[in-house]
């Protein structure tokens, strides 16, 4: 007997948003019949915003409540929020899955990922690490699952072993042929991970751009400032303040504690924020 | 609660309980001591070897060993013949055994035996051809479970048997019959079995306790040295509770035998056309015929087994599944995909195992509401248009 959350409970017994928009917008399908769980989820986007979700779902228990769930976290949000949604969000939302179930969670990611494929096409996500012509490599014929699956669970889970992966993706999960690949990618990706400061030039520089214009930046707005980025060389970057920022006692503090620890944390523990 | 789970376990008996009582308390003597206070033990094992004699139908006492399970009476069996005949490297059995027979033969083959698995039809059937052609004269065993766990399938052991024995006299016959104890009369000097494994907890005795039947006519090496216990077969102090309890078991199966193949096949019988009738996208996953009377396994087309259970569990009522996701293995049966089952209803396939407590109106209860569970499962399913496709057919 699985040892399931009280959420999850509630949602498989009462799923919300059942069933099928008809004029949907998007729609994002993941799994099939053969490998034995499938989720379609349908939604309706206005303005960028996720006004209806509904859901179809052939699947267990934390498959059903996964796919309920999710349609609940999608309502209302903006497209920019959503595509934020990693498969743990979900199994957060559910108060926790058991270990060998993640792959449910993974499930109604990967839905949600194929539904919105076709919006916002100059999306870049700055933090995809994936080497382009790779991506969607099936590793595991089994289940069909693609390198990228893969790729998305280790990062946004942080998967250390071949196991876990199996838990989140059922790669490997069968003839069990795949483990190496899946081992080989596992190696790959914290490899990258590493030398990620040995990012090309301009990919650092959009990066860092990107960090600044979507993390630092609405903060200070917050608060009546604002902050651009002027100029990177090596590991100094230089910025200017405006608004508030630009006249307040503390913007030493703000630039040392918070855009360079953000930038820190994110990118290198090298770099130095300098106020221009 | 409704219990319907009786291939996986079963309520001890009251009176197998009863049967025990002295041996957990007051008699609680080593079998093998000189005393007199010993006495009640070593009788209480010597009538229980007798019973489990008469219960297969052995020539003689001595050829039963009591173990403490099914899975020790199996590895007993298959590992004992093998290491007396250390010569012969090849061994037949069928791809739906039990995993606690099909995990030791994987090992095995690591070990450098050759392990031909012997497939089956759409109905459960053993292919008897390909057994036949299989055997050759470095053929050591044939292992063969009596009836399937999942399906309740039984398969023809003696017709079997005169296949081994024409084609390799030399060739061993070992029989799983964990799933028939109880269920249907054994004979094991009929069907010409050279070993035969049981365990105590299928049939209304406690877990922990299991029988194994070798022949006088079969040698094998022990699974476990030591003492002389068990003619030296089985090392270890007698479980005299559990073996008491276990015979005492075997005495009410055997009268209630008839009652298996009477009583508890009509609420099987009305509990699956019930199920066929009422549910368009319910299918039997097996053939009609050459079943254990307890036993139904129904899949149903386009929705989730795990989820069925989960929402028969919710009424009280216990049952299990072939899915995938019941088992965290992710993937469904191999029983099932050795059938061949669809893919369309191999994950929705639930097995109803029923026992002599079973009764009318617990399966009126399922029948009357398994019905509701499925059609609101299959209200999710992304399935609808094959679905619809289904209910026009029906």
């Amino acid at each position: 007997m699985w040892d399931y959350s009280e959420k999850v409970m509630d949602h498989y017994r009462n799923p919300r948003n059942v069933g099928k928009i008809d004029d949907a917008d998007a729609i994002g399908i993941a799994g099939s019949l053969a490998c034995g769980d499938q989720l379609k989820i349908y939604l309706k986007i206005k303005d960028n915003i996720v006004t209806d979700a509904k859901f179809q779902t052939f699947g267990c228990g934390s498959a059903v409540a996964s796919s309920s769930i999710l349609t609940e976290m999608i309502i209302g949000k903006s497209l920019d929020e959503v595509r934020k949604i990693t498969n743990k969000d979900i199994a957060d939302q559910l108060g926790g899955l058991p270990p060998e179930k993640m792959h449910c969670s993974v499930m109604g990611y990967e839905a949600l990922e194929d539904a919105l494929k076709g919006y916002g096409d100059d999306y870049q996500d700055l933090d995809d690490l994936r080497e382009p012509e790779k991506a969607e490599k099936i590793v595991c014929t089994c289940f069909n699952v693609t390198e990228n699956l893969i790729w998305d669970a280790i990062k946004q889970n942080g998967l250390k072993t071949v196991e876990e992966v199996t838990n989140y993706t059922k790669a490997g999960g069968a003839c069990g042929k795949c483990k190496g690949l899946i081992q080989d990618i596992i190696n790959t990706y914290y490899a990258k991970e590493k030398t990620e400061n040995q990012l090309s030039p301009t990919q650092r520089i959009l990066k860092i751009n990107n960090i600044i214009e979507t993390q630092i930046s609405p903060e200070l707005q917050k608060d009546g400032g604002d902050i651009n980025l002027m100029d990177i060389d090596g590991n100094k970057v230089y910025v200017k303040l405006h608004g508030k920022c630009s006249s307040c006692k503390n913007a030493t503090l703000t630039i040392k504690r918070f855009v360079e620890q953000t930038l820190r944390t994110a990118l290198d523990e090298n770099i130095e924020v300098i106020e221009v | 609660m409704i219990y319907l789970d009786n291939n996986a376990t079963t309520k001890i008996d009251d009176k197998v309980l009863e049967a025990m009582m002295p041996y957990l308390t007051t008699e609680y003597a080593n079998p093998s001591s000189m005393y007199n206070f010993s006495k009640k033990a070593s009788n209480v094992l010597k009538d229980a070897r007798g019973v489990i004699k008469d219960f297969i139908n052995a020539k003689d006492e001595k050829e039963i060993i009591f173990t403490s399970c099914g899975s020790e009476s199996a590895n007993t069996a298959i590992k004992g013949v093998l290491n007396y005949n250390k010569s012969k490297k090849h061994i037949i059995t069928s791809k739906v055994e039990h995993p606690c027979v099909l995990n030791l033969y994987q090992t095995l083959e690591k070990q450098g035996y050759k392990v031909d698995y012997i497939g089956v039809n759409s109905n459960g059937d053993l292919d008897l051809e390909q057994l036949e052609n299989a055997i050759n004269s470095d053929t050591v065993l044939v292992s063969i479970m009596w009836a399937n766990n999942e399906t309740g399938v039984i398969f023809p052991i003696q017709k079997i048997s005169e296949i081994i024995k024409s084609k390799n006299p030399e060739t061993k016959f070992f029989v799983d019959a964990v799933q028939v104890a109880g269920k249907i009369p054994m004979d094991v000097q009929e069907m010409g079995i050279d070993l035969l494994g049981i365990s105590g907890h299928k049939f209304h005795a406690p877990k922990g306790v299991g029988a194994l039947y070798i022949n006088s006519k079969t040698l094998i090496t022990p699974l476990i040295v030591g003492g002389h216990q068990e003619r030296g077969k089985r090392a270890g102090t007698e479980n005299v509770p559990y073996i008491a309890g276990m015979a005492k078991a075997a005495e009410l199966a055997m009268d209630g035998l008839k009652y298996e193949t009477t009583e508890v096949k009509r609420l099987r019988d009305k509990l699956e056309t019930t199920i066929l009738k009422r549910i368009y996208n319910a299918r039997l996953n097996t053939g009609v015929t050459n079943r254990v009377p307890n036993t139904t396994n129904i899949g149903f087309e386009y929705v989730e087994g795990e989820l069925i259970l989960l929402h028969l569990s919710d009424l009280g009522i216990c049952a299990s599944s072939g899915s995938a996701c019941t088992s965290g293995s992710l993937e469904p049966s191999h029983v099932l995909r050795a059938m061949n089952v669809p893919f369309t209803a191999i994950h929705g396939s639930i097995r109803f195992s029923l026992s002599r407590f079973t009764t009318e109106k617990e399966i009126d209860y399922v029948c009357d509401k398994l019905p509701e569970i499925i059609e609101k499962i299959t209200a999710i399913s992304p399935y609808q248009d094959e679905l619809d496709a289904l209910k026009k057919l029906k």
